[in-house]
């Protein structure tokens, strides 16, 4: 008993206390400024491994960047990934971060239904499917939910079965061999439900882009609620991504 | 002469490769696997050429850092004499190889798919038709589990036969993960394409597969590593060992109910993998390591830092391992839990942990150094039950050893280089073989290049790929609810197999 409170007193504080405020702490790959300075584009556009880029004007789209960081190494003057990790959308074309822009990343209110913040601001239960997804956004999920995070404290929770979620969360670029347990699962929820589409792989196929491996066709079908960049995604990105969703 | 013999990262010419005939072929490999238990297959697999399937297997000792590479050439129309009949190692192998390009086996103990790739030769064989194995019997009954399972994981199909509680077998069905990583590293010419695809095999092994990709690559491109590209590379690699035995004890202690260890597990994660987001911008280390060169020199201020949340990480890690491998209820559960004989993982050909956690040394670390480990002096930690305990224990061990490793490299760090020479364009008709021990285990990836000097075959396999028959293997005669700790004990790559 006494070395299980020595062990938790060593442990000290670990939650973080304002997950909205946060600061993540080195280094990040977040939001991405783009400046008006004059380069090479065709060698910008070029260099990108998923077709990120487009030029004239330079943007970059979000949801196919693999946050690699190679643009702003080649083009710090032009290019720079701030710290802003709140990157998450409920429109795809928001994803596009287009030169001269330096606005936050907000959801579009009128794209919301208006049953969803009602029925799930207090609590929000979610269905995980990976499809094809390599283990780092998994990770990062099962992060949301540990004592650093705690998303629980908003309510938010991973459920094992479909059948006790208000949604599902899709990670992964969708290979062909997944697209049926993934519209069983999907089926399977009761509504209303959300779809939440979580890293790069997810809302574009990412690197994996043109894999005649993939069956992306479920997409087609229904509308994403919400789009949450990363590669992986990180907890804070995919936490305040949900609140601004529900809340 | 039977095969040419390589060391880690050695490039040679495609000509060099001993062309057998199938019979001669067969006879070496399986007599190396058979005769002497420090050899086994690391790779071997077939590609087209000329009217036929060119098939490259590659043999390496634990002991004398040499890996023997032979060749034969099948006609499509034959049936041949299988190696698993001899050795049971090589099953998954001639399994793949059936599947990717239909070649008949007359004496295969189990053709079953391997991942329904998408360029299968069976074209009318589907994931959602398989037949799974059955046992009959009237007391028998089966359990459907995934292929999406209950956590937020991977994935996979696992079908018990069971008889009341206990497990007669399980068979495991992967392949939902395929996303044609082959296929898609020789389509995608840029090599920062080409880097990303190897950061994305296993997103929990970037240092690992990433690692194997730019170890190979330049060798292919005869570039010589810098000291202090090296030295990146392995402490990426021990610091990604570190975070995922973190992880998997948290998830050992979270699947025996055990809250305390699994929260504080859990969180101990968290400073390892903040450091690699200070070093590189990203907590599971996608971005840092690329071929010749590197964006993120490590510095002294970086080493302060690190050396600081090792002193903070060690004594709250060794003050919970304390606990957890003295408290009753948690020994009960992982002892004599999941036991894989040695004769029985020698069988199948496991590496890595599912490898040292009964009495074989095996560890590419050692046996094949990369990078900057043959500096590091070790002794290997290995275990003799086989057991969920004996998985647990070389886990926090090798916590323990790789932050010793660590702290030794943080004393010299050697300077960082200006970026050089470019990188130059690959060899012509050369094939080039690369090991690394990820945290899982052994890596292999294996190349080979056309007369242009571009990628004609690009072979990946990850641990898992030996290890999963270990995890079906581990659970036979035992209480079905002891699935969750013998499966989180191995932790396989779901996507790492399904590629
Ligand atoms: S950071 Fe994004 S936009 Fe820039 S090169 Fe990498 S993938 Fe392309």
């Amino acid at each position: 008993m006494l070395d299980n409170l020595k062990i938790l007193y060593h442990q000290g504080k670990q939650y973080i206390p304002d997950l909205t405020k946060a600061e993540v702490p080195g280094i990040f790959r977040g939001r991405p400024v783009i400046s008006a300075s004059e380069v090479d584009e065709a060698k910008l556009v070029e260099l990108c491994p998923t077709g990120a880029i487009q030029a004239n004007p330079v943007s970059i789209d979000l949801g196919k960047c693999t946050f690699c960081g190679e643009c702003a190494f080649a083009f710090p003057g032009k290019i720079q990934f701030t710290k802003d990790y709140k990157l998450s959308v409920n429109s795809r074309t928001d994803l596009v971060i287009i030169e001269g822009s330096d606005k936050p990343l907000e959801l579009r209110p009128e794209l919301i239904r208006k049953e969803i913040k009602s029925f799930f601001g207090g609590s929000l239960k979610l269905r995980q499917v990976s499809a094809g997804g390599d283990n780092s956004c998994e990770l990062e999920l099962n992060a949301c939910g540990n004592v650093n995070f705690d998303m629980g404290r908003y309510g938010i929770e991973f459920v094992a079965s479909p059948r006790h979620a208000d949604g599902i969360v899709i990670t992964g670029p969708i290979p062909a061999n997944m697209a049926e347990p993934l519209q069983i699962c999907f089926d399977a929820t009761p509504d209303p439900k959300l779809i939440i589409l979580v890293g790069t792989d997810a809302i574009s196929g990412g690197i994996f882009e043109g894999s005649p491996a993939l069956d992306r066709s479920f997409l087609d079908k229904y509308k994403v609620d919400l789009y949450v960049p990363g590669n992986p995604v990180h907890p804070l990105t995919f936490i305040n991504g949900v609140l601004s969703l529900i809340r | 002469m039977k095969a040419v013999s390589i060391h880690n990262n050695q490039s040679i010419p495609v000509k060099s490769i001993p062309d057998l005939s199938y019979t001669e072929f067969l006879e070496a490999n399986t007599s190396l696997v058979i005769n002497d238990r420090e050899n086994h297959c690391v790779n071997y697999f077939g590609f087209p050429f000329e009217d036929g399937i060119r098939l490259v297997c590659c043999i390496a000792n634990d002991h004398d850092h040499l890996i023997h590479i032979s060749s034969t050439l099948l006609n499509i129309d034959r049936e041949y004499p299988s190696f698993s009949s001899l050795h049971l190692s090589f099953e998954k192998f001639e399994r793949e190889i059936h599947e990717n390009f239909g070649i008949k086996y007359l004496d295969h103990p189990w053709l079953k798919p391997v991942r329904f790739p998408f360029n299968q030769y069976d074209t009318a064989n589907t994931i959602a038709n398989y037949p799974f194995f059955q046992v009959s019997g009237e007391e028998i009954h089966e359990v459907g589990v995934g292929p999406i399972h209950a956590g937020v994981i991977e994935p996979g199909h696992f079908r018990f036969s069971c008889n009341g509680e206990q497990i007669l077998h399980m068979e495991i069905q992967l392949g939902y993960q395929h996303r044609g990583i082959e296929y898609l590293l020789l389509e995608k010419k840029k090599l920062l394409q080409r880097t990303t695809i190897a950061e994305s095999i296993a997103g929990d092994t970037v240092a690992g597969h990433t690692t194997a990709f730019i170890n190979l690559f330049e060798s292919l491109s005869g570039f010589k590593a810098t000291e202090d590209l090296r030295f990146s590379r392995m402490l990426a690699l021990e610091l990604e060992r570190i975070a995922m035995h973190t992880a998997d004890l948290s998830a050992l202690c979270t699947d025996i109910a055990y809250q305390l260890g699994s929260a504080v597990y859990g969180r101990l994660r968290t400073p390892i993998i903040n450091f690699l987001q200070v070093w590189c911008g990203n907590r599971l280390a996608k971005g840092l390591l690329r071929p010749g060169m590197t964006h993120f020199p490590f510095t002294q201020a970086l080493a302060e830092k690190l050396n600081a949340v090792l002193d903070s990480f060690e004594p709250d890690f060794i003050e919970m391992s304390k606990k957890l491998f003295s408290l009753p209820s948690a020994l009960s559960r992982f002892e004599k839990t999941g036991v894989v004989s040695e004769e029985q993982l020698l069988e199948m050909g496991c590496v890595g942990m599912a490898a040292r956690m009964y009495g074989v040394s095996r560890d590419v670390r050692f046996s094949h150094p990369h990078d900057l480990y043959s500096d590091i002096q070790h002794e290997l930690i290995i275990k003799h039950h086989g057991d969920v305990y004996s998985r647990a224990q070389i886990r926090k061990q090798e916590i323990i050893q790789s932050i010793a490793f660590i702290r030794e490299m943080l004393k010299s760090i050697p300077e960082p280089k200006e970026a050089g020479e470019d990188l130059q364009p690959m060899g012509k008709n050369m094939l080039a073989l690369s090991l690394v021990e990820g945290w899982r285990g052994e890596i292999c990836h294996c190349a080979i290049t056309d007369s242009s000097g571009e990628l004609e075959v690009y072979k990946v396999k990850d641990p898992s790929f030996h290890n999963w028959l270990a995890l079906a293997m581990s659970v036979r005669n035992n209480e079905i609810s002891d699935f969750p700790i013998c499966n989180k004990s191995f932790n396989l790559s779901y996507c790492g197999h399904d590629l």
